[in-house]
């Protein structure tokens, strides 16, 4: 492993480790005050643990491993920001106002000890390298929000990071800027250590090899980027995939939730379920269907919920529910014209029927 | 007025009524003191001798003073703005005291601090240094009385800057000397530069510890202050004349730290 993390701060409820293979992205995604920019910040060495360890391997041979800190056993080991290799890209791109574009590049190698010739040369390279050579000699307040955040991209990586971390680079980027931002990191990210903070789905599926949820200060899942958007295990990932989710315990035919519900659905092929086991089941809204009136037994994936909220949804009105004693909340898209026939509010009382044929069934 | 608002103020009109008391109580005094300049013997009232030695006393002695104000006052509010101690509020308290405190009072404390008995007076008089009655007195004096501004100006700066830039610019690999010479201080300059600009103007206006801790020797230690009070016994016209051309500095620093401030806009963003 190329960068090995755990770290705890009992302040923030915060409780995490992790591994980065080399040129390995990884997308850190979770609910606001998750602990996602405590984990950048600790990393970093702008927030001190209270206990933890990381090390970073060497760039190429891998014997040199280097200390980030180490808190652990009565060692108080804390290596300052500035000799971490870990460049920091903010939401904001906190490019130095006082200084050109190029210049604000150029700062990384400046500071490395390079001559202020040689350090331009390598900022205009990485202007190059983000599409921005064009706004070298533009101070930052000339700058719109997605010119400065190439900017600031190109300046993180002229400071040649072991270790890239991106705090939400996108967030404060209006709909038009972020996708030649988004294009530009792609490229770069390209066999680079990174760490990626976002809430967007589209910045998981592009530029990440591996996702890792988190929610309240630890993490919930991770995996292949792929996997844990087609087969999210909690209920932020099955948010962010756009899936409901119901968890429960696997049978042959499906899942049974707690309140003693049945879930039909199709098994993931490549796995055998063991009755018992706690499993998932996973369908999209366009899945669901609505009635009126009440359950008469139990019939299967057929439920009674009550209507919470009702919105557009692309041509589709998405009616959030809330199910059973766990109050769980699930989605159904129906049209228009549906909606008007049922006369839906919220606070209706109303029954979700879910294709069986589309309610994909594993493991928790 | 050039120009009225457009745009609701919501000041009750009797509010506008006291402010004008308010300035005349600032300016009349001012106007006062215009029409009493003898004008045919203004220039030779100000270029006498005397006059000349205190007004380049009080020049040298102000920039010096701002020099070391810049020097001790820049780490004092860097410390006090971004560090975390014991102590800090206290310190704080007591690097602003002496915006509060008399002057006579601070030539005391100095003099009974530098002078022949004081407490690090005698130890120095011993290796042959001698601050009190002294040019060097003056220039300490003159410090005491001005460091409150420029902490002051700068914490504030400081505070409002954040530190942010700083994380980011550590990250990047900078070492925090480098951080602080590239980063902080070209960030709150316009901080510094007016902090710096009111310790000048304080420096030399400085009179009451000044004439405690110092003296009025001509040439030495009478600074322009000292020497508009004593002219203003022998010879009035003399102490107006001198009395004016301190206002014409006063005007002119704040026009200059002003002037400073209105640069500063921010500029048009392009596509």
């Amino acid at each position: 492993m190329s960068f090995e993390f755990q770290a705890s701060l009992a302040a923030r409820n915060f409780h995490m480790s992790l591994n980065l293979s080399d040129g390995e992205t990884v997308a850190i995604l979770g609910p606001n005050g998750a602990g996602k920019s405590t984990l950048l910040g600790v990393i970093a060495g702008l927030l001190r643990p209270d206990s933890g360890k990381a090390t970073m391997g060497g760039a190429t041979n891998g014997n040199s491993n280097r200390t980030l800190f180490n808190l652990d056993g009565g060692t108080r080991l804390w290596s300052p920001p500035h000799l971490r290799g870990t460049a920091l890209l903010a939401q904001d791109a906190l490019l130095f106002p006082h200084l050109n574009a190029l210049d604000n590049v150029a700062f990384g190698p400046r500071s490395a000890g390079a001559s202020k010739r040689a350090a331009r040369e390598t900022a205009q390279h990485w202007l190059t390298e983000v599409e921005a050579l064009p706004l070298a000699g533009r101070k930052p307040a000339q700058l719109s929000g997605g010119q400065a955040q190439r900017v600031a991209v190109a300046r993180a990586l002229a400071a040649e990071p072991e270790l890239l971390l991106l705090d939400e680079p996108m967030a404060a980027l209006d709909i038009h800027a972020a996708p030649l931002l988004r294009r530009v990191l792609k490229r770069v990210l390209q066999d680079r250590k990174a760490i990626i903070v976002t809430h967007d789905v589209l910045d998981a599926y592009m530029l990440a090899d591996r996702v890792i949820v988190v929610e309240s200060g630890s993490i919930a899942e991770e995996g292949p980027t792929r996997r844990v958007l087609e087969r999210p295990r909690s209920h932020f990932a099955a948010g962010l995939a756009g899936l409901n989710l119901v968890t429960g315990t696997l049978t042959s035919e499906g899942i049974t939730t707690p309140d003693g519900r049945v879930f039909a659905g199709r098994h993931d092929p490549e796995w055998s379920p063991l009755p018992g086991q706690a499993g998932v089941a996973a369908f999209p809204p366009s899945s669901v269907s609505v009635f009126p009136g009440e359950v008469h037994g139990s019939p299967r994936n057929s439920f009674p919920v009550v209507i919470t909220d009702l919105e557009p949804h692309g041509d589709q009105i998405r009616v959030r529910a809330r199910s059973g004693a766990s109050e769980q909340a699930l989605s159904a898209d129906i049209t228009p014209a549906a909606s008007a026939d049922l006369g839906l509010v919220p606070g209706m009382d109303v029954r979700f029927v879910v294709k069986s044929a589309l309610v994909s069934v594993y493991p928790s | 007025m050039k120009r009225i608002g457009s745009s609701y103020h919501g000041i009750p009109s009797w509010v506008f009524v006291i402010a004008g008391v308010g300035g005349l109580l600032v300016v009349l005094p001012l106007v006062a003191m215009l029409a009493k300049v003898n004008w045919p013997q203004f220039i030779p009232l100000i270029t006498s001798e005397s006059s000349l030695a205190a007004l380049g006393l009080s020049l040298r002695t102000s920039a010096a003073s701002t020099v070391l104000c810049i020097v001790l006052g820049v780490p004092l509010a860097l410390v006090l703005a971004r560090g975390e101690f014991p102590g800090q509020r206290l310190l704080r308290a007591f690097v602003l005291l002496p915006l509060v405190l008399p002057p006579v009072v601070g030539g005391i404390a100095l003099l009974y601090t530098f002078g022949r008995q004081g407490l690090l007076g005698k130890p120095l008089e011993a290796a042959g240094i001698q601050i009190a009655f002294s040019t060097t007195a003056v220039v300490l004096a003159q410090t005491f009385v001005a460091l409150p501004f420029l902490v002051v100006s700068l914490e504030g700066a400081l505070r409002s800057a954040g530190n942010k830039y700083e994380a980011v610019a550590a990250t990047l690999g900078a070492r925090p000397t480098t951080v602080l010479r590239r980063v902080t201080l070209p960030l709150v300059l316009p901080g510094l530069a007016s902090g710096a600009v009111l310790s000048f103007a304080r420096s030399l206006g400085e009179f009451g510890a000044t004439l405690t801790f110092a003296g009025s020797l001509e040439g030495v230690t009478r600074t322009l202050p000292l020497e508009i009070y004593l002219q203003r016994e022998t010879d009035a016209d003399a102490a107006v004349a001198l009395s004016l051309v301190l206002v014409a500095v006063a005007v002119a620093v704040v026009g200059l730290s002003y002037g400073n401030r209105q640069r500063n806009k921010p500029v048009e963003v392009q596509p």
